[in-house]
């Protein structure tokens, strides 16, 4: 009896001190999972951050106003206010002017230092004041000018003074004149109108991505209009009436397929295929979105597919139990009723479209174009290829202009799929 | 050129025979005094769909065949002389002929340029009359007949669903022809490639240097100016999957695994769309994100630690590679996970396991082909994965295995070869294309792979 007493005693004592390291195991386990999301919602927040740190300061810049004289006989020497006249008069001289004016200087490279502050597209800013505001001509205007990137970039401080001049792309003089031009109240840090109603420029303070914009909203037109109804209709037809055969399995085997190839073979058929054989344009958003369409094709086609099956067999049972045909009971019963799924993956798979680079990159929607395309056969980009392309320029302000168009591409891509929650919350029915 | 003119007459054709099918059927019905066998409206809709339909299929087809004829016309025109020249390229010569049609001329215009340019002209004029007289001939003869064929008991409906039917059956082929289409665009021009390198050297090759002109016309690199084997992009390829695979699937397993068993449907419920932001976000972001924050990081954390880190290594891409696709490991495998019976944990518990045990012994197997396919998706995912590797892993083609090296995948090769102008006949360009089905090749294997191992080894409960 004793002896079993014992054993049992053994036995339970064994089970305790496991149970302890069981426990021990257990919690581990649980924290093990907890730290795996922690560190995936630590990369998330640092990507926002990172972004949003950088992005914020670049929708502003910073702007010199300047008193200058519109003389009219310089401006517009054929007097005619015509583009070409604007063209003839020396605009940049009078900024140049200007600036001297104001900083009271004389020697040459005193003059060059002063030049070189101020934006490259002054002249352009100034005959765009002229134009809007004619009645001032042959007066002196204080006029709002932005500033070169390089002295943006020193007054963000971004460049530092410690720096030997020689290693800095502003010199001593250049930061004096800089000096003088802030004590004196000039230059004013407001929001950059140029992010926003400029277009592709070489120089940071000037670019902007109203034509990376257009050019997004041309492509993703041209995606969609192909996109949603050869989905929801390819959709119709494998769902309600194609036969079950070897075709229908071969088109639906086919569909997966295209969902896993890559997004670069998709530029690589459209290179091929729309540039190469029928001889279309580069760099046009006609390709761009017919090759983004057929991207997201299967997107649609499966979100469709599944909508379109959440709709209760016995709506239609019902259309067909009182003579509806079956094109009937479908089109005027089911496709009604799943057309709010259909929209919610529709609006997804525009999403993924916005935000694709690799295939546009391709058919050549990577050139550098300034006019602001005008329709689907203009040459132009899109937002995450203008993201790209200025990720890889050098200057310190494209970098905030980068994160700045990120940030305005992430905007739109939430607010889409915020529309496309909104409409599963309100418009989708439930059985 | 008139196209919406024939646009807007086709359309008139369309409207007018709608109305005139429908009221003649109702005439007929009158005179009868008889029910027509489907509503008045099917009997004009007929019509109208096959006057518009017959000659939108003309001039698409009108289009394409056109552009492609009028081309091979214009080459076979271009002198002899012109094409013995030893830069003679046919693209570049066409899109001359063209640019001096649309008045786009740069620089001096040669004879035969400007002679082709006005025959060019000439041909497409005549191919817009005989379009315009043929689709409106089309036109019109599609809605007589339809028009001819309305009588009492003839069965619009039928006729019309008919056509819907039809168009949708045409619909889905689009997905077949994009295969078809992809397929085609790659395999042409990799036999061709293949013809200018062995497929062996291209396989086996240890040297990826494919920058050099005119290695095309000295044929394989054994000039030794240019080469083109795909061992060093493979390698790097799976090195920038292997170190995104490492990081995303313990936190993409475990984070699934806590969702699915421990956290409370609230937190799930906010946690779970958080992650799938991280699917979201735009790759060219992920790249930004990479060159920028991530790769001087390690570039700094490495030099502290007395490593020679790349500005552009295979450590930071493939991190940040890693944290774009947990939520496809993550999302799938929490499916599957939910999947598992309740009644399995229930028996686990019940003869005493912890949570945790029950998860390891009885939860996991039991999912286990469901995660690894997620997982397979993923690697598929990572191999195709494309400006990531483009901004932040650079283009050096470096045979290494080292994840603080510059390396370069195959994706990356394949965007800067193909971006910018290129000739089609050179070694280099067509090098892109044979990568391109390599790529293709591997990714469709990945998810048949994936597909069988689910089909084959998965548990059937219930």
């Amino acid at each position: 009896m004793t002896e079993k007493t014992s054993q049992q005693k053994q036995t339970e004592q064994r089970l305790l001190g496991g149970l302890k390291a069981r426990r021990a195991k257990e919690r581990r386990f649980v924290w093990l999972g907890r730290s795996a999301i922690a560190i995936a919602l630590i990369f998330l927040a640092t990507l926002f951050i990172s972004i949003g740190t950088k992005g914020i300061p670049g929708f502003f810049q910073y702007y010199v106003t300047l008193n200058v004289s519109l003389d009219a006989s310089r401006l517009d020497p054929n007097g005619d206010m015509s583009d070409q006249s604007f063209f003839d008069g020396d605009a940049k001289k009078l900024v140049y002017e200007a600036i001297y004016a104001e900083l009271e200087i004389k020697g040459r490279s005193d003059k060059k230092a002063a030049r070189q502050l101020m934006s490259n597209g002054s002249d352009v800013r100034l005959v765009e004041f002229v134009k809007a505001n004619s009645n001032l001509l042959d007066t002196v205007q204080p006029v709002k000018l932005a500033l070169d990137d390089d002295a943006d970039s020193y007054l963000r401080g971004f460049i530092s003074k410690e720096t030997p001049e020689t290693l800095r792309r502003v010199n001593d003089k250049q930061i004096a004149f800089l000096e003088r031009l802030e004590a004196k109240g000039l230059i004013s840090y407001e929001i950059s109108d140029y992010l926003f109603f400029g277009s592709a420029s070489r120089n940071a303070e000037m670019a902007g991505i109203k034509g990376a914009f257009f050019g997004s909203i041309y492509t993703l037109f041209i995606c969609f209009i192909i996109a949603f109804p050869l989905g929801v209709a390819t959709a119709i037809y494998l769902e309600v009436f194609a036969p079950k055969n070897k075709i229908t399995e071969i088109i639906e085997i086919n569909i997966n397929n295209l969902a896993a190839v890559p997004s670069v073979v998709f530029g690589i058929l459209g290179l091929a295929i729309f540039i190469n054989i029928f001889g279309l344009p580069r760099s046009i958003p006609l390709v761009g979105g017919i090759v983004l369409a057929l991207m997201t094709l299967p997107t649609i086609i499966i979100s469709s597919r599944a909508s379109i099956r959440a709709v209760p067999p016995s709506i239609k049972d019902g259309a067909l139990g009182i003579g509806a045909s079956e094109m009937q009971a479908t089109f005027h019963h089911v496709v009604p009723l799943a057309i709010p799924g259909m929209l919610t993956g529709a609006i997804i798979g525009m999403a993924q479209a916005l935000g694709e680079t690799a295939p546009l990159l391709m058919i050549g929607m990577v050139a550098f174009i300034v006019d602001i395309p005008n329709s689907v056969t203009d040459p132009g980009t899109v937002l995450p290829v203008q993201i790209f392309m200025w990720a890889d320029f050098a200057e310190r302000m494209f970098i905030q202009k980068t994160s700045s168009a990120i940030i305005i591409l992430l905007g739109f891509l939430i607010a889409m799929n915020g529309i496309a929650i909104f409409i599963r919350r309100k418009l989708e029915r439930r059985w | 050129m008139y196209y919406l003119e024939i646009y807007l007459i086709c359309g008139c054709i369309a409207l007018s025979s709608f109305f005139y099918g429908k009221s003649r059927i109702i005439k007929l019905a009158a005179t009868h005094s008889k029910r027509p066998n489907s509503l008045p409206v099917f009997y004009g809709i007929y019509p109208a769909a096959l006057a518009i339909i017959l000659p939108a299929i003309t001039i698409i087809i009108w289009q394409v065949c056109e552009t492609i004829l009028l081309d091979r016309m214009l080459l076979a025109q271009i002198p002899e002389a012109v094409k013995a020249g030893d830069d003679f390229s046919s693209s570049v010569a066409l899109a001359r002929i063209h640019n001096l049609v649309d008045g786009i001329s740069v620089g001096e215009v040669e004879i035969w340029v400007s002679e082709l340019a006005v025959k060019f002209q000439d041909w497409t004029d005549n191919s817009f009359v005989v379009m315009a007289i043929s689709t409106l001939g089309i036109c019109s003869a599609a809605s007589v007949y339809a028009l001819s064929k309305i009588a009492i008991d003839f069965r619009a409906r039928a006729a019309v669903e008919r056509l819907i039917s039809n168009f949708l059956v045409l619909c889905s082929v689009v997905a077949i022809l994009t295969t078809i289409g992809i397929v085609f665009s790659v395999i042409f021009e990799s036999i061709r490639f293949f013809r200018l390198i062995p497929p062996l050297e291209f396989l086996t090759g240890l040297v990826w240097n494919p920058e050099f002109e005119g290695a095309s016309r000295a044929g394989s690199g054994q000039g030794g100016i240019a080469a083109y084997g795909s061992i060093p992009l493979f390698v790097g390829t799976f090195l920038i999957s292997f170190i995104a695979l490492t990081v995303a699937i313990p936190i993409g397993l475990l984070s699934a695994i806590y969702l699915s068993e421990y956290a409370s449907k609230k937190t799930r419920g906010i946690i779970k769309p958080l992650l799938e932001i991280l699917a979201g976000i735009p790759t060219v972001v992920y790249g930004f994100f990479a060159a920028l924050t991530i790769a001087p990081l390690f570039k700094g954390v490495g030099e502290n630690l007395g490593l020679s880190v790349a500005s552009e290594s295979a450590l930071a891409a493939g991190f940040v590679m890693g944290i774009m696709i947990i939520p496809f490991i993550s999302s799938l495998s929490d499916d599957v996970i939910n999947a598992v019976p309740q009644s399995l944990r229930d028996a686990a518990l019940g003869l005493g396991s912890t949570k945790s045990e029950s998860i390891k012994n009885v939860v996991l197997p039991a999912a286990l082909s469901g995660i690894v396919a997620s997982i397979i998706l993923a690697v598929s995912r990572a191999v195709g994965e494309t400006m990531i590797v483009v901004m932040a892993a650079g283009l050096a083609a470096n045979l290494s295995f080292n994840p603080l090296d510059a390396v370069t995948t195959v994706t990356a090769q394949i965007v800067t070869i193909l971006v910018g102008d290129q000739e089609f006949e050179s070694a280099k360009t067509l090098s892109a294309f044979a990568l391109a089905l390599t790529l293709i090749v591997i990714t469709l294997a990945l998810n048949f792979v994936a597909l069988q191992i689910v089909k084959k080894y998965r548990e059937q409960y219930d």
